[in-house]
């Protein structure tokens, strides 16, 4: 039964394969449960959601404004709104991320501030989009008086959503080989040509698709939107920065709270909208990132 | 050998962090020719090579104490920037590290950075000729460098080295990651660039510096232990760490 052993012996051992076995099995029945668990819920989720919102979409529905009258009402003014807000926060959080991603990993001597800045907006990532939201209303809106504007709620969205594209950024340029650097410097690249020929190209794909991934968290976010005062009923569309602004969460959130029930079918729709955006989104996120990774 | 030393080391130790990597290390690489570091792994000879371009640099935690001298000049003095340093003392690494580019950008790169202001196609011929890789490339020059056996891709970055004319050439362990084949390729072209160049090579490979140096040094735990002519350290080596050594007793 048991195998010869070698030049130790008369220790006693008590092996209970057939015990350990089946502990074995049934902690994988355990995390198979916690996979089920979470697939069911989110299939439960999106199957409601999407029979209730697929018989409200129609073109119409894309095409209008918000209305009282739930059967002319639609997402237009909030679509755009959202889609000219996300460009706004890319524009921002895109060169100070990458900017201060760079300046973390490239430039910064290895002491304690350093450290210290690292730990700081590892935590910022992890603050609750409200109070960035009141961050806003505090700074943006009351001290520099700027409008409750399209520009506002995207300069909110963009100090949420820094902290997570440092993050990103930093961990794709850390993923750049430094023997590529080496090759750089040994020929006598200076640091800035060094990065700018070599680390940032080599980094830019999971630079891209980890800023995708925060402008989708972007753009789902209702809290810090409400809190500095997004209209929740704009019914024109949005031509510049300092317009008046919605967004699709927004819209959302105001039908849900509307008594009539053909508006929670509404919001049903627009759900499916935005749901749909944000996947696309991450689709090209990750097609961004096999696309270019060796 | 000759005494007109082009890189000088005086009193040179390098530390990371709190760990000593080579101490007190007094040397001098007389010009035009091919000097070899040996010695069992861990022993400083690449922490050593990397002090002559500044290579240490990169590593936050690397302190040097004593002097590097080239030409006379303080290496690691106020007023030198190192990418100037590193244009005239140019490097191949242990595992070759082309660009993700063209064949032609691994070598118009440096020249381009450097302000090269002469014709950059002609000089990428002219590198590639001398790194003798010209005949096998010369048709696909905008074919990926990824795509070259490891030999070539070694030979492509020896290219790169000499397109931007450095006088010096660090070469640490070129051939440890190619096959026998292209190893006798890179000694060979080694062979040709003797007498133009001052080549300082780290090898694990002690037949490969007996066949391709001029001088031979011997380092142990950081320290620098016999450094003298090829031959007469093969053949006649003094301190009993060399010879255990190269007798293969050791290491």
């Amino acid at each position: 039964m048991s195998f010869p052993s070698g030049r130790l012996r008369g220790g006693r051992f008590e092996p209970r394969v057939e015990a350990r076995r089946r502990a074995g099995i049934r902690f994988m029945w355990l995390c198979r449960f916690a996979v089920a668990f979470g697939v069911a819920s989110l299939l439960v989720l999106l199957v409601s959601i999407l029979t209730v919102g697929i018989p409200a979409l129609s073109p119409d529905f894309l095409a209008n404004d918000p209305s009282r009258f739930p059967e002319r009402a639609g997402i237009r003014s909030a679509i755009l709104s959202s889609a000219g807000m996300l460009a706004l926060v890319a524009a921002m959080s895109f060169p100070l991320g990458v900017g201060a991603a760079l300046y973390l990993e490239e430039y910064a001597p290895r002491n304690r501030l350093t450290r210290l800045l690292q730990t700081n907006i590892a935590n910022l990532a992890g603050v609750p989009s409200i109070v960035y939201g009141l961050l806003g209303l505090a700074v943006l809106v009351r001290f520099l008086a700027l409008e409750r504007s399209l520009l506002t709620g995207a300069a909110t969205l963009s100090l949420l959503v820094l902290p997570l594209v440092i993050i990103a950024a930093r961990e794709a340029i850390r993923a750049v080989p430094g023997s590529l650097r080496a090759a750089a410097y040994a020929l006598g690249a200076t640091r800035w040509q060094a990065i700018r020929h070599h680390v940032l190209p080599a980094a830019m794909p999971r630079i891209l698709s980890g800023t995708i991934l925060s402008l989708s968290r972007a753009g789902g976010e209702t809290a810090p939107l409400l809190v500095i005062g997004a209209f929740t009923f704009t019914a024109f569309d949005p031509v510049s920065a300092t317009d008046p602004f919605t967004a699709l969460p927004v819209q959302i959130f105001n039908w849900t709270t509307e008594p009539q029930g053909e508006f929670r079918a509404l919001a049903a729709g627009a759900i499916v909208v935005l749901l749909g955006a944000l996947l696309l989104m991450n689709a090209a996120a990750v097609l961004i990132r096999n696309r270019y990774e060796r | 050998m000759p005494s007109d030393a082009v890189l000088e080391t005086i009193g040179l130790g390098v530390r990371y962090g709190e760990t000593r990597v080579i101490e007190d290390i007094s040397l001098r690489i007389p010009e035009r020719r091919v000097v070899a570091f040996i010695g069992p792994s861990g022993c400083g000879k690449s922490t050593l090579l990397r002090c002559f371009n500044r290579l240490n640099d990169l590593v936050p935690e690397a302190r040097l104490t004593g002097q590097v001298l080239f030409r006379g000049r303080d290496l690691y003095g106020p007023a030198v920037d190192p990418a100037d340093v590193r244009r005239s003392i140019g490097m191949v690494f242990q595992r070759p590290n082309p660009f993700p580019k063209s064949i032609f950008e691994n070598i118009a790169f440096g020249l381009r950075i450097n302000g090269f202001k002469d014709d950059i196609r002609d000089r990428v011929e002219v590198s590639l000729r001398a790194a003798s890789l010209w005949d096998e490339v010369s048709h696909r020059l905008d074919a990926d460098a990824l795509g070259l056996s490891n030999g070539q891709q070694q030979r492509l970055c020896i290219a790169r080295a000499l397109a931007v004319e450095p006088e010096v050439l660090l070469m640490d362990e070129p051939a440890s990651a190619l096959d026998p084949i292209a190893t006798g390729r890179i000694e060979d072209l080694i062979g040709s660039l003797r007498g133009d160049y001052t080549i300082v090579i780290v090898t694990n490979n002690m037949r490969q510096a007996a066949r391709i140096s001029d001088d031979t040094a011997f380092l142990y735990m950081g320290e620098l232990v016999e450094y003298k002519e090829t031959q007469r350290l093969f053949t006649n080596p003094e301190d009993r760490r060399t010879e255990d050594y190269i007798t293969g007793r050791m290491g």
